[in-house]
């Protein structure tokens, strides 16, 4: 424990304090959202800045699904709403936030290569007929490079490893020019280097002032990870820096007891 | 070998319009048995051909045999079991599989029922096995009508389309309305399955409606390249069968089936990329490295 409060949290501090303008923040405010109507999450508010690396901690059940589909807009909301940069989500935050499914609910054997995989970011901003253009082709180079893809651009996406194969939404999603990345425990199944190189390329994108949340069960990896946690367990058990929140009692509060819903997230 | 009799073949206008009705079905399956294949519907589009039963049942009892009347019968029916199996499983535990066979099973009960009562006595297996050779201009302007409205429809959608068949939660949350989508595919399938009605019959349309994207999906990796070589192989194999089965005086919709399940069983067996063959000899020279490495360890 003493490990990360000796942690200096300064040097995680985003690089530009433009970050921390009204622009740059998600605010949940009063949150509820139920799955097959019993309530997943319940009365949820918090406030995150960008350029932060967040993990969002919770137990099987918690409703930590839950939140990231709510913020990506992808279940309705219950009670409460969820502000991106000012603006709340009635028509859709759209492109600006990027959802990453787990990888058990994709068809890895789709057929598409992996540069035609980020050439789908391009499309919201096409739309449904616009030719693809130069810039395009630059915006997907640029992702596939910074996904360190750039040598698989012609692989069909099963012959990936598990690590690649999160990279390439991960890559779609900067294609996408998303500013706000969920992903749904990425980290699963993977070994230890794909497990290090993942956690590289999220804090980069943390740094180039985006933000993103995890959701994620392995505390041991926290400290080193994440800016900031949140502890879920169908309440909100604690949200702020890692330092100050990533302590003993709030995981004994949040893993300890009770799964609050009762039902699988 | 002696091309005289098809010459003259071609030259009938009988076997034109069977042939002109063919290529255009099988373009236009072909390329909708992309979006079949990829969603997983083959079962769906199998229980609907059986739905349209009592749709044409009812339309024979109340306006007789008029083709314009049953396509429409038949088209009331599908939406209903289509979108009756959305309603189910939405609303409830049940899920989509079950919810749509129980559906058809009783919508085509239903239809076998109601053709007891029908007033004119017609060759209802036309319906179900087709009869390209029969084709009127009435069914031929139908089937052109129907593939000048789904072929521009499939092909503008394009985009929208993959990103909801790649995966429907991250579609919805770039924009795409996927539920919708969901609709307009499923109002499409019942469009097609009913222009085919007539050429090849409703049983017979599965075959292609699945058969060229399954057997291309065997060669490539890219969705526009699958999307257009379907259409294309639909409309060969289509075209083939028709002429196979002009030469052997076999049912015309079969062999344009048949002609289809070959080239698959075919691509299934020889393709380079995903066919067994290729990983049959790939899992033999593993095997053979793998000895190899066992005996430099040992």
């Amino acid at each position: 424990m003493e490990k990360s409060v000796t942690r200096s949290h300064s040097e995680k501090e985003p690089s530009s304090p433009s970050k921390s303008e009204p622009g740059h923040v998600l605010q949940i405010k009063d949150l509820t959202v139920s799955y097959r109507r019993v309530p997943a999450v319940h009365h949820v508010s918090l406030k995150l800045h960008c350029g932060r690396c967040v993990g969002l901690l919770g137990p099987n059940g918690a409703g930590k699904t839950s939140l990231l589909k709510a913020v990506a807009g992808l279940i309705p909301l219950e009670t409460g709403a969820i502000e991106i940069g000012g603006h709340d989500g009635s028509a859709g935050h759209g492109a600006y936030v990027a959802y990453l499914p787990q990888r058990s609910a994709v068809d890895w054997d789709f057929p598409t290569t992996v540069r035609g995989l980020v050439e789908m970011g391009r499309y919201p901003a096409l739309g449904w007929w616009k030719p693809f253009r130069e810039k395009d082709r630059i915006a997907v180079d640029e992702a596939l490079r910074a996904m360190k893809l750039s040598e698989l651009g012609d692989r069909q996406i099963s012959a990936l490893s598990g690590g690649q194969q999160q990279r390439v939404f991960l890559a779609r999603s900067l294609a996408q020019n998303a500013h706000v990345f969920l992903l749904d425990e990425p980290f699963a199944g993977l070994d230890k280097p794909s497990q290090d190189l993942l956690a590289e390329i999220l804090r980069d994108l943390a740094h180039a002032g985006n933000l993103v949340i995890v959701s994620h069960h392995d505390l041991r990896m926290v400290p080193d990870l994440f800016d900031e946690v949140i502890f879920l367990n169908g309440e909100l058990v604690a949200c702020g820096p890692t330092a100050v929140v990533f302590n003993d009692e709030n995981r004994a509060r949040t893993f300890g007891t009770e799964t609050f819903s009762g039902q699988p997230a | 070998m002696n091309f005289d009799w098809f010459l003259r073949a071609v030259q009938e206008p009988q076997i034109q319009r069977a042939l002109f009705g063919a290529v255009l079905i099988g373009f236009t399956n072909g390329i909708l048995s992309v979006f079949i294949v990829i969603r997983r519907l083959s079962l769906m589009a199998d229980a609907i051909s059986h739905s349209l039963l009592p749709g044409l049942a009812i339309a024979l009892i109340l306006f007789g045999a008029a083709p314009s009347t049953l396509f429409v019968g038949a088209i009331v029916a599908a939406a209903l079991v289509a979108f009756g199996t959305q309603i189910i499983s939405n609303s409830s535990r049940i899920k989509e599989d079950t919810a749509l066979g129980l559906l058809f099973a009783c919508a085509f009960s239903l239809g076998q029922a109601l053709l007891r009562f029908s007033p004119t006595h017609i060759a209802i297996s036309d319906y179900l096995f087709g009869n390209i050779l029969g084709l009127s201009d009435a069914d031929l302007i139908l089937i052109y009508g129907v593939s000048c409205v789904l072929l521009p429809a499939l092909v503008l959608l394009q985009r929208p389309f993959l990103l909801m068949l790649f995966e429907p939660s991250v579609a919805a949350t770039q924009g795409v309305p996927v539920r919708t989508l969901k609709y307009v595919l499923m109002g499409i399938l019942v469009l097609a399955m009913t222009s085919s009605l007539q050429a090849v019959g409703i049983i017979l349309a599965l075959g292609t409606l699945i058969a060229p994207a399954a057997t291309i999906y065997l060669f490539v990796d890219s969705f526009p390249v699958l999307f257009w070589a379907s259409g294309f192989l639909g409309a060969i194999g289509a075209g083939l069968g028709l002429l196979v089965s002009a030469v052997t005086d076999l049912p015309a919709g079969a062999c344009i089936v048949l002609v289809l399940g070959l080239f698959f069983f075919i691509a299934y067996i020889f393709s380079p990329k995903y066919g067994i063959l290729r990983k049959l000899i790939k899992g033999h020279l593993h095997e053979q490295s793998l000895a190899r490495w066992r005996g430099s360890a040992s």
